[in-house]
């Protein structure tokens, strides 16, 4: 029995799919934290005063949860890169970015969404006690919105790690296409995938029942 | 203490304040009431620029807030305001709520700031609460750390936007209590109110408004015993 599973291709693919994972778990990451500064930066936008910061952001927001990520990697890669600066940049950094890009629009309706739930009565306490726009956001809108950010931002988090296996097409050696090296060699495409699914499931499903407990526990 | 000179406020296209001239003096308590929708609300936010001033001037203390060189959150830090629905900050306890303008407005430090809260929570009857999240507190109570909140920043004014309308009734009494002991320490108040009782034993002048204007003003005696005005009349007739 022990053998058999030994032998399988469920078994012999791990080794390969965990080296993937550690590319999906690293752009992830990097992708996510810069998207979250790109996303504080125009979710904050679109609730700008200023119509050219807004419509900015608005534009960005849109162009990107308009169009297939599929599409906005090729275009950063290759298209990009290659069309217009004249250069390659290598498949890491542009992963990073698209993810980051992508991310980034999500993550900023997070924001905004969340800024602008916030009673305006809030505000308008702070501003009447003497404090100025940038101290009412940080002492009093920030740290509430904020609260009400983290169960969507889980969210974004298991969408983006679900994307990243897009970046098999420039090659970038994630999950999904460590696996399809994997099968490609050995012909066993239904373990093989059956391995790559479950691996995200051991990440994505964890995550998901976590951020259903904060959820209540933050009472949001 | 405070001069209003010919304010006018629009929304969009509609006028909300068509011309108010109003005088309040030092110590002095100004009610004011009026049936919704009269402009009341709106003509107290423009006295620390909540609300954007259309035209007229707004004049406290010898500084002119409808001046657009003036330091509006420096006024605004002299300018107490109590809100209908309190607007207490819920991520902080009942003493950062109170301390959090002392320290970045005013720059003082934690301890200063602290110091200086804990007799304004006894004012308001308030000790135990002080390490208490808004939360746990009942409406009357979170009014009366609104009030503590305001007087930390030592204002010249409080305006009080209906203080008391989103409260239970038996949680109404604790509220008025506070504003009336505030009132004969001598703070200049100006009220918004339907408390028609408070108006009448607290208030100095009592400012009748209705479609943006103020119809009628005067002691509560005249305004309450003898109006007028034949819509201050029939305002009074509906709700006394």
């Amino acid at each position: 029995m022990i053998e058999a599973i030994q032998e399988s291709h469920y078994y012999n693919s791990l080794p390969f799919l965990l080296k993937g994972l550690r590319w999906t778990a690293f752009i992830t990451f990097a992708g996510l934290f810069i998207g979250f500064i790109l996303g504080a930066i125009f979710g904050l936008g679109r609730l700008s005063k200023s119509k050219i910061i807004s419509t900015l952001s608005t534009v960005y927001v849109e162009v990107v949860r308009g169009t297939p990520m599929l599409a906005q990697i090729l275009f950063i890669y290759a298209g990009l890169t290659k069309g217009i600066i004249g250069f390659n940049i290598d498949a890491v950094t542009a992963s990073i970015t698209a993810i980051a890009i992508n991310a980034g629009a999500y993550i900023a309706e997070i924001v905004r969404g969340a800024v602008y739930s916030i009673e305006k009565g809030q505000h308008e306490a702070g501003r009447a006690m003497g404090l100025t726009q940038r101290q009412t956001m940080r002492y009093i809108i920030w740290p509430q919105a904020f609260k009400r950010m983290i169960p969507p931002l889980g969210n974004q988090f298991v969408i983006s790690l679900k994307d990243t296996s897009l970046l098999s097409v420039i090659a970038i050696p994630e999950i999904v296409y460590q696996g399809k090296q994997y099968y490609n060699i050995t012909y066993s495409p239904f373990q093989t995938l059956v391995m790559v699914c479950l691996l995200y499931l051991v990440i994505t499903i964890p995550t998901s029942l976590y951020l259903r407990r904060l959820e209540r526990k933050l009472d949001v | 203490m405070i001069t209003v000179k010919d304010l006018h406020k629009y929304f969009g296209k509609n006028e909300v304040l068509k011309g108010i001239n109003a005088h309040v003096n030092e110590s002095e308590v100004v009610c004011v009431i009026g049936p919704s929708g009269s402009g009341k609300s709106t003509f107290l936010r423009c006295l620390n620029l909540l609300e954007e001033v259309t035209s007229g001037e707004i004049e406290i203390d010898g500084d002119v807030l409808t001046d657009p060189k003036v330091d509006i959150n420096a006024v605004r830090s002299q300018v107490g305001m109590v809100f209908q629905h309190f607007n207490l900050f819920p991520h902080m306890s009942v003493l950062d709520n109170i301390t959090l303008a002392p320290i970045k407005v005013k720059g003082l430090s934690k301890e200063e700031a602290e110091e200086a809260a804990r007799p304004l929570l006894d004012k308001v009857g308030l000790s135990d609460k002080a390490d208490a999240y808004p939360e746990s507190l009942s409406g009357g109570q979170k009014q009366r750390v609104a009030i503590a909140r305001s007087l930390a920043m030592d204002p010249k004014v409080m305006l009080f936007d209906e203080p008391t309308s989103a409260l239970d009734p038996e949680l109404v009494g604790d509220v008025l209590q506070v504003m009336k002991d505030l009132a004969k320490e001598g703070m200049t108040m100006v009220v918004v109110t339907h408390e028609m009782g408070f108006a009448k034993e607290v208030g100095d002048r009592v400012l009748f408004m209705d479609e943006g204007i103020i119809m009628e003003e005067g002691s509560p005696t005249q305004i309450f015993d003898m109006p007028q005005h034949e819509r201050t009349q029939s305002f009074l007739s509906k709700i006394l």
